[in-house]
């Protein structure tokens, strides 16, 4: 202690006679001023758009001043209020269908010696990145009440006229929703499942309880969190959903929030009437995700680390056969059927007629490529928004998720936070919030593209940080250090050790955000102006034309090109890299 | 000039010390351990050397220039040090000798003198053959080998090493150990390393500083750490020993139901009385069927055993002396079996006894 405290004035002798530099480090740290940048983009990109949502909520049009009368008018007719009320239901039906389609599924795939395991997973990947709106058509073609084929069979079949199904339902809206949102349920329990070891049905076996019932009373209970949890963001999904709502829903007369939100925005636009009317979505969402966090967060059933223990296929005997007939029976409904005949209605003269070499044309696509005045436009629009909105996405996340995992400034974790709030926020409730905060004067941003790539930018931020925020945390921080120690500066350090690493995962986050961003309609349908509009969105104008041939047609395109993107993706990140579990 | 000096050297995160004043000086060319059980701030220290961690209090100089202190942290890059990871940290991106030859070219060294110190290192380690590799092919024990060649061929100041072994089976740990010792003979380089294996410490340092609770409680040779332990921790953490309490008065330490003449111990005793702790390894006992020539007037006590564990290489035995309530461990050679209840002779080297406070 005494040789301490006789070298302390020496020390601090030692920190006046420092070199300049030394001494100014400390102030001079870049992550800092990137800090800041990044704090201003993401303000701008999530906190001002739903803030403004918020405040608009309580403006009076024109004039600004106070007013609940938003509100008023909002829950004020009982065809709005009975709109709220369908979107529970049809996102309770839907997720009740999707769990019937997904955890057989899951189930087979992961635990079962099912053949053809290959080919359920292909249902999968299609049901997936299969746009739910282009399934929907496919479905008006299929279940229309008088010309959808199916009905056409059944009359040719039985003779009877009144129809088989009926697409223009509640069901049938539900079903259809649930036959694209099934995936997701596959996903969460597939990789639960996969996860619990054998030696937990073993043990129940030994006990004496047979094939089924260990997996009633053991496999089943284990995997509940993620069935509960995929039954939750189906059922945000749907809630949330516009396409599939307006391109089957309207005609039917059945209204949700999305549709009516939709009617608010028809002239003379009420944004702040939609603003308010918006809030339930919001809050629904919020709480939502919240109560699956907790869910999953429960100790209870952390038995699944899958640690230890091999894992074994079920011997399913002849009932394999079943099980493959269920998935290829669901892989028929939700891909090989709609996709029939939107590509049969794509080359057909008239869809109706059916497959006939004088139904053939190639007319269709003709027109669109050659003289549709939008419909090129629109691809090119697609494409670029859709890059430009994935590139700004996977920065900023890359951005954060390396400021945040290196802890380089304090208070990482709030910008942690707000790369990923947009993710409880739906897609129709951010466009409104952009168009609140950006469309008018002084910014003015309505109807440019900018608006667009900034709303997907904004959207899809969770989806690029989750992505990057794995890519980052699978570098071991002493792969940097030690090229740290060895002479490396920190950006040289990141140039030459940690951008190769990551690079491969960045690529495949960002395909992911470009894909769905080229797929998006809900966020861009209230953004778009005349020239600025998308595939999905112009897809959607068509829909309401009602000319199904090029309609189905350009869905042909807009399939074309996701199915491009796909296979670029699955070559440079993998197969699976749309179906990791984030 | 020392090589490397820390003083007064403190981290806090919160209120939490992690390290808690660490003085510690290294001479060029010397092979220093910090050795302590996990969570003892070891590895803290280790990186505050490397400048990944900026200290709280104190400082840490290099040949007479402070590297570190609160607020100013010269940062790593630029300390012409290098290190050894817990996960070797080996790039995956780049071959064997790619990851050798980074630090080489960032100092710039012309493309021929990097080719030929390369290939010269990867001989000295025995990886030639695999120069071209990617590090996924490579064993565990290869990419070992691969981190220290990517360490050492720099030529840095100070070596430091982070639990280097830690991820090898037993073996390869024994055979690395020799290894690290036999480039450190070869190269000489000033070396800081960090483990919690006492016997790798002792295989590899020449001075080991042993570290509890973010404190070094003692630097010394290995022998003198295992033989002349100067604390409590130290005695305990470092082989197997029993800790008596006495007293000492009038020339004699009073203990259990017998007593030692303070004379006969191998290290001098203040002839105050006070209480006393006595370090008394199980090998500087032995276990006699009847009752031993007291040679040189060791005490010889008449005990019973009271529990035994065959351990292969020894017995080790647990005896009860009779008119003392201490129980002692001792180490007795394979054919040399006692039953237990077994009345036995205890013999006491006092010359091998530490006196520990």
């Amino acid at each position: 202690m005494t040789e301490t405290a006789a070298i302390l004035p020496k020390a601090a002798a030692e920190e006046a006679r420092r070199p300049a530099w030394l001494r100014r480090l400390r102030y001079l740290e870049p992550s800092n001023l990137l800090w800041i940048l990044l704090v201003a983009a993401l303000l701008f990109l999530v906190a001002v758009p739903i803030g403004k949502l918020l405040i608009v909520s309580f403006e009076q049009q024109g004039t600004g001043a106070f007013t609940l009368s938003n509100y008023a008018t909002a829950y004020g007719r009982a065809r709005y209020l009975e709109a709220l009320a369908n979107s529970l239901m049809l996102g309770a039906l839907s997720s009740l269908l999707s769990v019937i389609f997904a955890v057989p599924m899951a189930w087979a795939v992961s635990r079962t010696d099912m053949p053809g395991k290959g080919f359920t997973w292909a249902i999968v990947m299609g049901a997936f990145i299969m746009p739910p709106y282009l399934g929907a058509v496919g479905w008006i073609l299929l279940a229309g009440p008088n010309s959808g084929f199916l009905n056409q069979a059944w009359t040719w079949l039985t003779g009877l006229q009144a129809p088989l199904v009926n697409v223009y339902t509640f069901f049938g809206l539900a079903l259809v929703i649930a036959l694209h949102s099934f995936p997701l349920i596959f996903i969460f329990v597939k990789s639960a499942l996969d996860l619990v070891s054998s030696e937990m049905e073993d043990a129940a076996n030994i006990l004496g309880a047979g094939t089924s019932t260990a997996m009633r009373k053991i496999t089943l209970p284990l995997v509940w969190p993620a069935i509960l949890g995929g039954i939750i963001v189906v059922f945000l999904e749907t809630v949330a959903l516009f396409g599939t709502p307006a391109i089957i829903g309207i005609p039917a007369r059945i209204n949700v929030v999305t549709t009516q939100l939709w009617q608010f925005f028809e002239y003379p636009v009420r944004v702040e009437v939609a603003a308010a009317y918006a809030m339930p979505l919001l809050l629904i969402t919020v709480g939502m995700i919240t109560v699956q966090k907790l869910l999953l967060a429960r100790k209870g059933f952390v038995s699944q680390t899958g640690k230890g223990g091999e894992r074994r296929p079920i011997k399913l005997g002849r009932w394999r056969w079943a099980v493959l007939g269920y998935c290829g029976f669901v892989g028929a409904l939700a891909v090989v059927m709609p996709l029939m005949v939107l590509l049969q209605a794509s080359f057909a003269k008239a869809w109706g007629r059916g497959l006939a070499w004088s139904n053939l044309t190639f007319e269709n696509y003709a027109y669109l490529l050659f003289r549709h005045e939008m419909a090129l436009t629109s691809i090119w629009n697609t494409l670029w928004f859709s890059a430009a909105a994935a590139t700004a996405a996977v920065c900023i996340a890359v951005l954060v998720a390396y400021i945040v995992a290196r802890k380089l400034v304090p208070f990482g974790s709030a910008l942690a936070f707000l790369a990923m709030a947009p993710f409880v926020i739906p897609g129709i409730v951010m466009a409104i919030g952009f168009y609140a905060a950006y469309a008018a004067p002084p910014i003015a941003l309505y109807g440019t593209a900018l608006i667009i790539i900034l709303a997907f930018t904004a959207r899809f931020l969770p989806i690029a940080f989750a992505n990057s925020a794995a890519a980052v945390r699978a570098v071991h921080p002493e792969m940097e250090e030690a090229a740290r120690i060895l002479g490396g500066g920190r950006l040289r350090t990141i140039a030459r050790i940690t951008a190769p690493l990551i690079i491969r995962s960045l690529i495949g986050g960002w395909l992911i955000v470009f894909i769905v961003a080229s797929r998006e309609l809900s966020a861009a349908v209230f953004l778009v102006g005349p020239r600025t509009r998308t595939m999905a969105v112009l897809l959607y104008d068509l829909s309401e034309a009602g000319n199904f041939e090029v309609l189905a047609a350009f869905g042909g395109l807009l399939l074309a090109l996701t199915l491009i993107l796909v296979a670029i993706g699955m070559k440079l990140a993998g197969r699976d890299f749309m179906l990791r579990r984030n | 000039m020392p090589r490397l000096t820390l003083k007064g050297l403190s981290k806090s995160y919160g209120p939490v010390k992690v390290v808690d004043n660490v003085d510690l000086t290294l001479q060029e060319g010397e092979f220093v351990c910090l050795l302590g059980p996990s969570g003892c701030g070891k590895t803290t220290t280790l990186r505050m050397i490397a400048g990944f961690v900026e200290p709280t209090e104190g400082s840490i100089s290099m040949d007479g220039e402070v590297f570190s202190a609160p607020g100013a942290v010269l940062p790593p890059e630029r300390r012409r040090m290098s290190m050894i990871f817990q996960s070797y940290a080996i790039w995956p991106n780049m071959t064997v000798a790619e990851n050798v030859a980074f630090g080489l070219k960032l100092q710039k060294l012309s493309s021929a003198d990097v080719r030929d110190r390369v290939a010269q290192i990867l001989k000295v380690v025995q990886m030639s053959h695999l120069a071209d590799r990617y590090p996924a092919e490579l064993s565990g024990g290869q990419q070992q080998r691969v981190a220290l060649a990517r360490a050492i061929v720099v030529k840095p100041a100070v070596l430091l090493l982070d639990e280097p072994l830690s991820n090898l089976d037993a073996n390869l740990r024994e055979e690395m150990r020799f290894e690290i010792r036999r480039l450190h003979d070869e190269f000489r380089i000033t070396t800081v390393y960090v483990t919690h294996d006492q016997s790798e410490a002792m295989a590899t340092a020449d001075r080991i500083a042993v570290m509890n609770a973010g404190r070094i409680e003692q630097v010394d040779a290995p022998h003198l750490i295992y033989a002349r332990p100067r604390t409590r921790f130290v005695a305990a953490f470092i082989g197997r020993t029993n800790l008596l309490a006495g007293h000492v008065a009038n020339g004699e330490i009073g203990l259990d139901g017998f007593a030692l003449p303070t004379a006969q111990l191998g290290e001098a005793v203040p002839d105050s009385a006070r209480p006393i702790l006595l370090s008394v390894r199980p090998q500087s006992m032995a276990l006699h069927r009847s009752r031993p020539q007291a040679h040189d007037g060791r005490p010889v006590l008449s005990a019973v055993v009271a529990q035994r564990t065959y351990l292969g290489e020894s017995w080790d035995y647990v005896v009860h002396p009779q008119q003392s309530g201490l129980q002692l461990r001792v180490t007795a050679p394979p054919l040399q079996v006692h039953e237990v209840g077994e009345a036995v002779w205890l013999e006491i080297d006092p010359q091998q006894i530490a006196v520990v406070a």
